[in-house]
């Protein structure tokens, strides 16, 4: 099939950018997006001009590298779906879409679609970790974790941290992704010293980057390919009002 | 105190402070509702509960102490309520600098992405409601709270107060349609288990405050209370 691209092309992070419109000749349905936009990209380089600059690495929905806004949905739009995942039997011959980055103020752009997520490092860097005693572990099975723990806490942990979520939210916000975090952790034994000081350094960190407020809208929930649930937010909500509460500053 | 303080600074807080004062104003909105159908119990019954209203646990307070009470207290909650949002909006709308040429949303409904125009609208209107039939502006013969059922009956009697009166209270409904299940979620009171619960609630109470508002200046308009 044959497709008409709308591609946002920007140089560097200081450039203005703008949208460029490419032709993607005979793609299979079967190519991912990304091998899509690599088809589109040899193209590019054959004919002496700048490929179009996108980040990807595992290419089986597991690193969070590759996102980009597909026609107004973050990862296109399919439920639990990576762009790397999507496949273009999705779309039909003709289809124009368009592929813009992710717009945040604490996602600037890099080049093309490539946007600088460090500020998700520098959330977990605040507070998403445990504190582990070296030596000689103990038995695996003198901690016990209930059942119902263990799901929740490893369905929160499957964020890949792409950012989607602050892509999707009006207010850019990054509760989902921060919360995800923090209740991955706050549910484990392992995560209990630091459970309420996590809280309130992340938030403080989270807010420190200029993300926006969350307005309990649901659109990151429902942009995530890992579909982590709106009710981590509240778990988030609760740690941190409870840290207070116990004077955690 | 400090903890407070601290936890205002973060978003999280604001809206903790939105949803506990917008809880006030839930449970406000509710206790009027009700109140506000006392006229079909005809003047003498609604001038009553206006009386009753002042004079409320008096002896045990003074006359007036707990309206007073209830009304500093709203009052407080609404200065809260406002300031919160403005500070939060402010930052919504700061966090994305340039915008998508394309937005498609799959979660969002009109009331959860009106909630602000919702709340100026809101807002305008308690200015106007307070004007129009606390202090009497445009109302004939107005009477204070002794002829409370008289106000109201003059005051719908003119059209244009009652399409203003339902849009308000429309918009009301729709900001307590998403307000309600939200201000469950801000607080960490919501989670899988709750979560219909909550958006149930939020529903049937922004369905009955716009269908039990409506229905007085209807009536007036209708002639059914007059
Ligand atoms: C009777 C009057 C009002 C009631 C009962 C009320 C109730 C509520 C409730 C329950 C929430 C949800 C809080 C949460 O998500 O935690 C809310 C949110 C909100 N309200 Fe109101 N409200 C009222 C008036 C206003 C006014 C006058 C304004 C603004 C001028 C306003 C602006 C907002 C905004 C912007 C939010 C969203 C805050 C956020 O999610 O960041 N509201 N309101
Ligand atoms: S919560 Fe979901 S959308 Fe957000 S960063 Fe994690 S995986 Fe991506
Ligand atoms: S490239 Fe790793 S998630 Fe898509």
């Amino acid at each position: 099939m044959n497709l008409t691209l709308h591609v946002w092309r920007q140089k560097n992070a200081q450039s203005e950018g703008r949208f460029v419109t490419y032709q993607a000749k005979n793609i299979i349905p079967d190519m991912s997006f990304l091998e899509m936009l690599d088809v589109v990209n040899q193209e590019l380089i054959l004919k002496g001009e700048e490929p179009i600059a996108f980040e990807h690495d595992c290419r089986e929905g597991i690193c969070g590298s590759c996102g980009m806004v597909i026609n107004g949905y973050p990862h296109g739009g399919h439920r639990g779906t990576t762009t790397c995942q999507l496949h273009m039997r999705h779309f039909k011959d003709g289809d124009v879409i368009t592929i813009e980055p992710w717009r945040a103020r604490a996602f600037p752009v890099l080049k093309d679609l490539i946007v600088d997520r460090s500020a998700f490092d520098r959330i977990i860097q605040a507070g998403g970790f445990i504190s582990a005693n070296t030596g000689v572990a103990q038995d695996a099975n003198t901690v016990l974790v209930p059942k119902q723990n263990a799901e929740a806490a490893m369905d929160a942990a499957a964020c890949i941290g792409c950012g989607a979520c602050v892509a999707a939210c009006p207010n850019a916000s990054a509760m989902l992704f921060t919360a995800a975090k923090i209740t991955h952790l706050g549910l484990l034994p392992q995560g209990q010293p630091e459970r309420y000081t996590r809280v309130v350094r992340m938030v403080e960190q989270m807010d420190r980057e200029g993300f926006g407020g969350c307005t309990n809208i649901g659109e990151c929930s429902a942009a995530c390919p890992k579909e982590i649930p709106l009710s981590v937010i509240a778990r988030m909500n609760r740690d941190l009002l409870v840290a207070k509460l116990k004077g955690v500053n | 105190m400090t903890a407070a303080l601290t936890l205002y600074r973060t978003t999280i807080g604001k809206k903790a402070v939105m949803a506990i004062t917008g809880f006030i104003g839930y449970g406000f909105v509710i206790l009027h509702m009700i109140g506000n159908l006392k006229i079909f119990e005809g003047a003498e019954g609604f001038n009553e509960y206006a009386h009753f209203l002042r004079t409320v646990g008096y002896p045990l307070v003074p006359e007036r102490g707990l309206l007073w009470t209830m009304r500093i207290i709203l009052l407080a909650s609404v200065i809260l309520h406002v300031v919160a949002a403005i500070q939060l909006t402010r930052l919504d709308w700061a966090s994305r600098p340039r915008g998508y040429r394309e937005t498609r949303r799959k979660q969002a409904t009109f009331a959860s992405l009106t909630l602000r125009w919702g709340g100026l609208a809101i807002f305008l209107f308690i200015v106007y409601h307070l004007a129009h039939l606390t202090f009497g502006l445009g109302i004939p013969n107005f009477g204070g709270h002794e002829t409370a059922y008289q106000n109201v009956v003059a005051g719908f009697s003119n059209p244009i107060n009652v399409v203003i009166y339902i849009a308000a209270v429309g918009a009301l409904g729709m900001h307590l349609y998403h307000g309600v299940w939200s201000m469950f979620q801000t607080l960490g009171l919501n989670g899988p288990r709750t979560d219909g619960l909550w958006r149930g609630l939020a529903t049937v109470s922004g369905i009955l405050l716009f269908l039990g508002f409506s229905t007085v200046p209807i009536a007036v308009i209708t002639g059914i209370v007059r």
